[in-house]
């Protein structure tokens, strides 16, 4: 019998041959409490949390919880069906419309998990004949989006415009083009040209779908995005998005003007063949978009805390991923994964966890130590982060 | 064109992605006697992409696994 677990063995290897140094293991942390959006528990000791995307530091607002409890005792503990049979209540209702108004946008569709939006979107709106174009550093989600559909997929070197734009002028004539790009990619924290990349993407007949995942809440003048911040966002034809970042729980979405968008419920099959989100967690997501339109002073204090904190470790002589703060997420490079596993336990027997990110998910082979920043970081709090790292970047002999 | 000389115009762009100087024949496979890994695949497509004005979707890729394979696409894609 040929053992199907074969083709794991050089990871497992590598596995273990990084866990016989010693080193804890990275991927099986456990978080024993956590006491706020920034400060929990692990191996018994309290933990700063420098690695949640929990940039709008949501998830114990007393609001959002009470909204919560509430949809418990009203609604029960989860709703066991498909949105489009028993699985629509109130509660789902009530977290599309915060959606648009949060966007400013006539239609929105909520997903179980961000995942599930950019799979049922992407392979459901691009079919055979049609062509997607995206960023080679696309997430995961999009790319397996892609490979659920029938459509021909071409990708291009990130954030390269011209590139981009050779590809949709050879597309045949005639054929549907999506172009699919992100406001901010997760791995380095870098922000798309969308300004530029969108018009190119118009002047070739495409629809533009963006991932504004890790912009929603604090990117823009209302929290809308990257889009919103470069002035683009009537220009983008659908914006995915998540929960389970500034909003604080767990749930994906599409929000759109197109007019013949609400068909997609019907033959989305990510979106009908799944059980809705429970009611708490609809409740919680619904409340905390609302707050999050009025959060300009929670914004302003999370990008203080990103510029402070890439000034100081570039400062101390880390490698960054940008050489300016581009969003909340500041990656620190690391040398090789060995060493980046290392300073990583350093880091968390110093207090602080972080993101330990290595390829496959990194872009070009690199180790990243991924920091994401909260808007509940105080500036002290961003201090002790910053002599946490000089002290574990000299221990694990980084700096 | 024909076949040979697609040939030859692939084999120049290659060269800067043939690191250890492996000798290629119809059946040099790039994952393992060349050690693409997904990032050289993708500058090394997108050079014949420009070079021919092609388009080679990930789609097609899939089906190409051996130098012969992508001579024969390429001669293919342009018709």
């Amino acid at each position: 019998m040929q053992d199907l677990f074969s083709k794991f063995d050089p990871l497992i290897q590598q596995r273990e041959t990084l866990l016989a140094t010693g080193v804890t293991d990275p991927f099986s942390l456990v978080m024993e409490r956590v006491i706020s959006p920034t400060v929990a528990i692990c191996n018994g000791r309290e933990t700063i949390l420098l690695g949640t995307y929990n940039y709008m530091g949501m998830t114990f607002d007393p609001d959002v919880i009470a909204a919560g409890k509430q949809a418990l005792d009203e609604f029960g503990s989860g709703t066991t069906g498909s949105r489009v049979l028993n699985g629509t209540y109130a509660g789902h209702r009530a977290v599309e419309d915060a959606l648009k108004e949060f966007y400013g946008m006539d239609h929105a569709m909520v997903f179980s998990t961000g995942y599930q939006a950019n799979l049922g979107i992407i392979s459901t709106m691009a079919g055979k004949g049609d062509y997607i174009v995206l960023d080679i550093d696309s997430h995961a989600s999009i790319w397996d989006g892609c490979k659920m559909g029938d459509a021909e997929v071409v990708p291009f070197r990130h954030n390269d415009i011209e590139a981009m734009d050779k590809r949709l002028k050879r597309i045949p004539e005639g054929a549907g083009k999506l172009v699919v790009l992100e406001g901010v990619y997760s791995m380095l924290g870098d922000i798309a040209p969308l300004k530029e990349m969108i018009a190119v993407a118009k002047a070739n007949g495409a629809m533009v779908l963006v991932d504004e995942a890790h912009s929603m809440g604090f990117i823009g003048p209302n929290g809308r995005g990257v889009a919103e911040d470069q002035g683009v966002l009537d220009e983008v034809d659908f914006v995915i998005g998540t929960f389970s970042k500034s909003v604080g729980t767990v749930g994906g979405f599409c929000v759109s003007n197109h007019p013949k968008f609400e068909i997609l419920r019907l033959v989305c099959r990510p979106y009908v063949f799944t059980a809705s989100l429970p009611p708490s967690v609809v409740a919680t997501a619904a409340t905390s978009i609302r707050k999050l339109m009025h959060g300009a002073d929670k914004r302003a204090h999370l990008w203080e805390n990103s510029r402070t904190l890439h000034k100081e470790l570039t400062d101390l002589g880390f490698q960054l991923g940008t050489s300016e703060p581009q969003s909340a997420i500041i990656a620190v490079i690391m040398p090789d994964l060995e060493r980046g596993a290392l300073m990583w336990e350093a880091l968390l027997r110093e207090g602080l966890y972080v993101n330990l990110a290595r390829p496959p998910a990194t872009p070009a082979g690199m180790t990243l130590l991924r920091c994401s920043l909260c808007a509940e970081h105080s500036a002290e709090q961003v201090q002790t982060i910053i002599e946490r790292f000089a002290r574990a970047g000299k221990t694990a002999g980084i700096i | 064109m024909d076949r040979a000389a697609t040939a030859d115009r692939i084999a120049a762009l290659i060269a800067p992605f043939n690191k250890k100087g492996v000798a290629i024949s119809d059946e040099t496979t790039f994952a393992g006697d060349l050690e693409f890994d997904s990032l050289t695949v993708m500058d090394f497509v997108a050079a014949i992409e420009d070079e021919f004005d092609i388009i080679i979707s990930m789609n097609q890729q899939a089906e190409i696994e051996t130098w012969g394979q992508l001579v024969d696409a390429v001669v293919k894609l342009r018709g």
